[in-house]
């Protein structure tokens, strides 16, 4: 187990900049170097400390900042807060918010509020995006109706 | 803009993997070639391989086999591990509101990633589809998709967000061009969706759109802020890069972006 915690330390990291920070990185300017916290109780009583840069990792109450790592959205940093070999916390001390091109797109793409009657014919719509339609209930979604039309 | 261009009737493709039916539109270049057609190939390939890896109504999958605790991560294929620290991830930043393990009834815990797989899947298998240069897609998976434009500039999708309370309406449009937008809500298969911090299924959200550069995290984060309940739109905001939408359950709306 406690194997694969360390682990999971390890990888975290790297897991964060590939996967969390896609999308991260189109923030609106405001973004920069805003942390991003996520604690999890662990139930030690621990608090999490507002410590920057590296303390060690070899403590087993800490938090380890990892170097800022350029990725192609830009450099990213990573804070690691760990308790009894636990990570409590995993909080993102940098990131970037100078590709304005992302910024573009992701304050373009808001959502409209509209009042419609689904119409596979009168909606102006290519797709539709609802709770989870199984192949059962499909049948019977403007999904089917709009896929219907261009089939 | 869009009464600009004349509207492009997109080519549309269906199948049905995974008990979801997934939808495909494409507009440009290469929507009913040789090239289109294999591009759709290689997507459903892709995803009836993340069916038989994830599945946990196959009992001869790596993760029922990795649930039953006959196999570890490290017997299985590099995406099961890929999954889980996604999950762990998803895990951390809901404050433990997502947890891909559950516990059941009876105190034991069962290893369900499903709620990582679809999005993760989907937005991997879409990457086949950038074969088609000069071409747009949108593919979704039962209501989650990914959109992607050619040109940066071009005439975004169009994803028209059901009502989840009265699915004959739309609720709003989101115009994207590239990256993923996801639904998470109950209308289509009932209660399925809990809180893993209490075990109890959230009562006053009706549905949660986000929208995000990537599927993978559009779904991770719409199940989490779904899962989160009362707190979902306020959480929502504070993730950056995301934009959506929270319909409540007295039918009210917030708009997150």
């Amino acid at each position: 187990m406690r194997r694969i915690v360390m682990w999971f330390l390890s990888t975290v990291t790297i897991v964060v900049l590939l996967f969390g920070y896609h999308t991260s990185t189109s923030g609106p300017s405001t973004a920069s170097n805003q942390v991003i916290s996520s604690t999890q109780d662990s139930g030690t009583g621990l608090t999490t400390s507002g410590t920057t840069g590296s303390t060690g990792s070899t403590s087993s109450t800490g938090t380890v900042t990892g170097p800022a790592v350029n990725t192609r959205w830009g450099p990213v940093r990573v804070q690691i807060t760990t308790s009894g070999g636990k990570i409590t916390a995993v909080d993102v001390v940098e990131y970037p918010n100078n590709n304005p091109r992302d910024q573009e797109i992701n304050s373009y793409a808001i959502p409209q509020l509209v009042q419609e009657t689904l119409d596979a014919q009168g909606s102006d719509i290519d797709m539709v995006s609802g709770a989870t339609v199984t192949s059962d209930g499909y049948l019977q979604s403007l999904q089917a109706a709009l896929d219907e039309a261009g089939l | 803009m869009s009464a600009l261009a004349a509207p492009v009737r997109p080519r549309r493709y269906v199948e049905h993997v995974m008990g979801m039916p997934i939808s495909l539109a494409l507009r440009g270049r290469h929507t009913d070639d040789a090239r289109a057609r294999d591009a759709w190939t290689e997507v459903i390939a892709d995803l009836r391989d993340a069916d038989r890896v994830f599945s946990t109504y196959r009992d001869d999958s790596f993760v029922s086999r990795l649930a039953r605790g006959e196999i570890t991560v490290a017997d299985c294929p590099p995406e099961v591990a890929e999954v889980l620290e996604l999950g762990v991830l998803a895990r951390l930043q809901s404050g433990g509101a997502f947890d891909v393990r559950r516990p059941r009834p009876d105190g034991s815990v069962v290893l369900d990633p499903s709620g990582v797989v679809k999005g993760w899947a989907v937005q991997r298998a879409s990457s086949w589809l950038h074969t088609l240069t000069g071409t747009d897609f949108c593919l979704s998976a039962g209501g989650d998709m990914v959109c992607y434009t050619d040109d940066p500039e071009g005439d975004p999708w169009r994803i028209g967000i059901e009502h989840p309370l009265d699915p004959s309406h739309l609720v709003a449009v989101v115009p994207i061009r590239r990256g993923g937008v996801a639904t998470s809500g109950t209308a289509h298969r009932g209660q399925h969706l809990v809180d893993a911090r209490t075990g109890t299924a959230p009562t006053r959200v009706a549905s949660v759109t986000v929208v995000a550069g990537s599927l993978t995290w559009a779904d991770l984060d719409a199940t989490a802020a779904y899962a989160i309940g009362a707190e979902a739109a306020a959480w929502l905001r504070d993730r950056p890069g995301r934009t959506g939408l929270v319909v409540w359950r007295d039918g009210s709306v917030e708009q997150i972006g």
